[in-house]
């Protein structure tokens, strides 16, 4: 029980939007597609849902060529970005649809939808017109009706994508454990790192229509392999290497290139003499300290984090919040805490 | 220094306000009265009553309804795979086909008459078994070609900005292509069906040239018999009668279509999408749909005008434009004369439309909310009213103190700028409308008074449409032949629809022959009109629709 995608392209009038793109998610488990927008993830979703045509490549479930099945033969749910909940049926209307057109008979249907309704939240809301719901309540609906019609793959786009920051966080717990509660193999899409690592088993990174990479989330956060990927999953420090291969930090690679500084490997301690390590340090191994200063400091998340300058890199570093604006400190690299990065 | 400058800005405003209201209570409103006031008082309402009981009267009701309402089904049917092909694909040159179709819709009623006669004959469909000439069959083919347009723009420019998203959705769920129609898309474009449904069946209740010249005189409609009482009978008084059940009716169904409109504009945002490639298949099938029901007609009629002679003799020649200069004996100026004569009434026309529509307009948009309702409402009626209803109403109640525009050559563009008004307004709201308030708080911030921002924002957006509205008023006026038929004849006034109504209704290879040169003439200069107007509307921020 699982989706496979072999080598799938997509071109909207000869450019290119996918370019052979690889995919497997087995059932039970939620890979996330993590990417900036215009990077090609819905297009990725309607491809395999069958509302684009690929130029190349194959749709596969469980080994069965799905390419020329038309989309409502699939038995793929996908849940659109704004939802498109339809205006002119009620929220019942609305979540009963898939089983409408499956031919289910209607007292069957009530009965599964009252059940949709209730797994989201939502229980008695059905008699509800749609333009009564506020945000929140259409996301919920909309989840609803894309679980009622019992899809094999369930494929989500940025669900949360127009709700305030608050009630998606909310929401995006609900929906894991609702996820997992429904064991089935899901692919969800979003631009945002928090939702990807609060949900996924396993990360995949688009860019430029290909996928950058893929593994699961410790994995693809330690070694994101690529400057874009690593932007794309919320790393910071991001260090551009001279020719030899050094930086303010010291020597932090053979040659030019760009190198990830993880914030979370990043120590703060007491001010050093101010010289740059001399010797050369190499991947996995510690670094510093060398001397800093505190330029800013803010809250995120209820943790500290410290903006610093050290000979002119900015740096962001999470602290206990012991140090204040216009300290000098000293700052060091612990173990793994330098990654290189291709492209 | 000051108080000039109020008193100038007080009698701007009089001015707005005045204009429009007497043009429409003097050529409008007072005949329509009048028209109510005979034909109920004094004894007009016994004349009504007794009009009501009797059998024939009751045949050209049951005759009107019945053939609006199967026009109307036919012309939906017709242009519904038409307007999903320019709602829901694209292909190279749909901005074309959207102009193309619109054509017939302004193409003059006359014209429209002379080409599906010319389509018969040409086909021997004119006589014989087959016969079409003179049948119901005639009035519905060239019902679906007039309207057709209605539909395809109404329907189809609503079907464009519908979001795919829903439909997609009912897809994902489960939905065959059939059932995403039927249940998700059909209930959403359904008010734009209705609104443009609506539409055609109040053109074709009114309709008038199209019957008269293709229904033959067993074919009367209400309209046809006012005319036929009025103009051909002298019996003013049975008319007025009819024309009361007419009017009565006619605002009734503007009122329901008023509301369907309404509804329509519950709008969605409109999405930005790439739609498919429309296939070979759907495009040729389309198009040759539309070519049979719009372009064959028009063909044919083009094809006659360039021949002379009948059967074996038949050659091809340009003889039958010559002639338009040469005066025959039906007519009291030559056809050539008539048409400088509707040229000259239809840029006339067009001026005071633009000029009292203009106005109104800014009423409507600037004004008060009760004086902006009741100009929207006001100005919007003599559209709803028939062109028969308009012209009838001025012969009888222009025509002796307290106004006398009998012997006014001004009387013929007066009515014709009547009809243009609601034309003019329908492009002109909406754009003043759709201009952004910021627009003129910015000018506003940069140091502008609101007379400037006026003149320097909103001027130089309306003035666009109010050409559109301008070159609509003149294509309307060269073809208007309802209410021009009723109004006092000036012989050397002819316009080019009268003088091609009289030339088609006489046999002749001769009189035919110029009949349909005239037809193509002044098909090409409405045409023309359109396109022009087309072409603006695409390239401004012109909104609004027909």
């Amino acid at each position: 029980m699982s989706l496979r995608v072999d080598g799938l392209s997509v071109a909207f009038d000869g450019v290119s939007v996918l370019d052979g793109v690889d995919l497997e998610v087995a059932e039970g488990e939620v890979l996330v597609l993590l990417g900036p927008s215009g990077c090609g993830k819905s297009t990725l979703l309607r491809a395999i849902a069958g509302l684009e045509r690929p130029s190349a490549g194959r749709i596969l479930w469980d080994d069965k060529d799905l390419t020329e099945v038309a989309t409502h033969g699939r038995g793929f749910g996908l849940m659109f970005q704004d939802h498109a909940l339809f205006p002119h049926r009620d929220v019942a209307g609305n979540v009963e649809f898939g089983l409408r057109v499956a031919g289910m008979p209607a007292d069957q249907r009530s009965h599964r939808v009252a059940r949709a309704l209730e797994m989201v939240g939502m229980e008695g809301f059905g008699g509800r017109r749609i333009d009564t719901l506020s945000g929140g309540e259409a996301q919920r609906v909309a989840l609803a009706r894309s679980v009622a019609a019992g899809p094999r793959l369930l494929m989500l786009d940025e669900p949360f994508g127009s709700l305030d920051r608050v009630l998606r966080e909310r929401l995006t717990e609900d929906l894991g454990v609702l996820l997992r509660r429904l064991g089935q193999a899901v692919v969800h899409v979003t631009h945002d790192h928090d939702e990807a690592f609060a949900l996924a088993d396993r990360i995949a990174v688009l860019g430029d229509g290909r996928i950058l990479r893929i593994g699961n989330p410790a994995e693809v956060w330690a070694d994101p392999g690529t400057v874009h990927a690593a932007e794309c999953l919320g790393h910071e420090n991001l260090v551009v290497l001279d020719g030899s291969g050094c930086c303010p930090l010291g020597r932090l690679g053979d040659g030019p290139g760009t190198v990830l500084v993880r914030g979370d490997r990043l120590v703060i301690g007491a001010p050093a003499d101010g010289q740059p390590a001399a010797a050369q340090v190499s991947a996995g191994r510690s670094v510093g300290p060398v001397s800093g200063l505190v330029v800013r400091t803010s809250i995120r998340g209820g943790r500290t984090v410290v903006v610093l300058d050290v000979g002119g890199l900015c740096l962001r570093a999470s602290s206990d919040g012991s140090t204040s604006v216009g300290d000098r400190v000293g700052v060091s690299v612990a173990d793994g805490g330098v990654v290189p990065l291709s492209g | 220094m000051g108080k000039l400058r109020e008193l100038v800005r007080i009698s701007a405003r009089v001015l707005c306000v005045a204009i429009p209201v007497g043009f429409l209570t003097i050529f409008f409103l007072y005949p329509v009265g009048s028209i109510l006031v005979r034909g109920i008082g004094a004894g007009g309402l016994e004349r009504l009553v007794g009009l009501l009981g009797r059998g024939s009267f009751r045949g050209v009701v049951w005759f009107t309804l019945w053939q609006a309402v199967v026009s109307t089904v036919l012309a939906v049917l017709v242009a519904w795979p038409g307007a999903h092909l320019l709602a829901r694909r694209r292909f190279r040159g749909q901005a074309v086909l959207r102009a193309a179709v619109t054509v017939p819709f302004v193409l003059p009623t006359v014209v429209v008459g002379g080409a599906f006669l010319a389509l018969f004959e040409r086909f021997g469909l004119s006589d014989g078994p087959l016969r079409l000439t003179r049948t119901v069959g005639a009035i519905l083919a060239a019902h679906v070609f007039f309207n057709v347009a209605i539909v395809l723009r109404t329907v189809g420019t609503f079907w464009e900005g519908l979001d795919t998203r829903p439909e997609e959705q009912a897809r994902v769920l489960g939905a065959t292509p059939w059932q995403a129609f039927r249940w998700v898309t059909l209930p959403r474009l359904w008010p734009a069906v209705a609104a443009a449904a609506s539409i055609v069946f109040l053109f074709c209740f009114t309709s008038f040239g199209v019957i008269l010249i293709l229904g033959g005189p067993t074919r009367a409609t209400l309209e046809t018999e006012i005319w036929r009482h009025a103009v051909f009978r002298g019996d003013l008084a049975s008319a007025t009668a009819l024309a009361v059940v007419q009017l009565v009716a006619v605002m009734a169904m503007v009122v329901v279509a008023n509301s369907m409109q309404r509804r329509r504009a519950i709008g969605q945002v409109p999405v930005r999408r790439t739609l498919p490639r429309a296939s070979g298949r759907l495009l040729a099938g389309n198009l040759g749909l539309l070519a049979l029901v719009l372009g064959f007609p028009i063909a044919v009629l083009v094809e006659r005008s360039l021949t002379t002679g009948r059967g074996a003799d038949a050659t091809w020649s340009v003889r039958n434009y010559v002639a338009l200069a040469d005066r025959v004996d039906l007519l009291p100026i030559s056809a050539l004369a008539a048409l400088r004569n509707s040229l000259l009434f239809a840029v006339v026309a067009a001026g005071m439309a633009v000029v009292v529509g203009g106005l109104a307009s800014v009423v409507v948009v600037h004004g008060r909310r009760t004086t902006s309702r009741l100009f929207d409402l006001g100005l919007m009626l003599p559209l709803g009213a028939s062109a028969v209803t308009v012209g009838f109403g001025m012969l009888i109640a222009l025509d002796g103190p307290p106004l006398d525009f009998r012997s006014s050559r001004w009387l013929v563009p007066v009515a014709h700028a009547l009809v243009g008004v609601p034309f003019v307004m329908r492009t002109v709201v909406p754009t003043l409308r759709s201009i952004d308030q910021r627009l003129r708080e910015a000018a506003a911030v940069l140091g502008a008074s609101p007379a400037r921002a006026r003149r320097d924002v909103d001027l130089p957006i309306a003035a666009r449409a109010l050409a559109v509205g301008g070159a609509f008023s003149f294509a309307v006026s060269l073809g208007e032949f309802g209410a021009t038929s009723f109004l006092p004849r000036h012989p050397d006034q002819l316009t080019a629809p009268l003088a091609l109504f009289r030339l088609l209704g006489t046999p002749g290879e001769a009189l035919r022959g110029q009949a349909m040169a005239l037809s193509v003439v002044l098909m090409v200069l409405t045409a023309a009109s359109v396109l022009v107007i087309e072409g603006m509307g695409r390239r401004g921020a012109v909104r609004g629709d027909l």
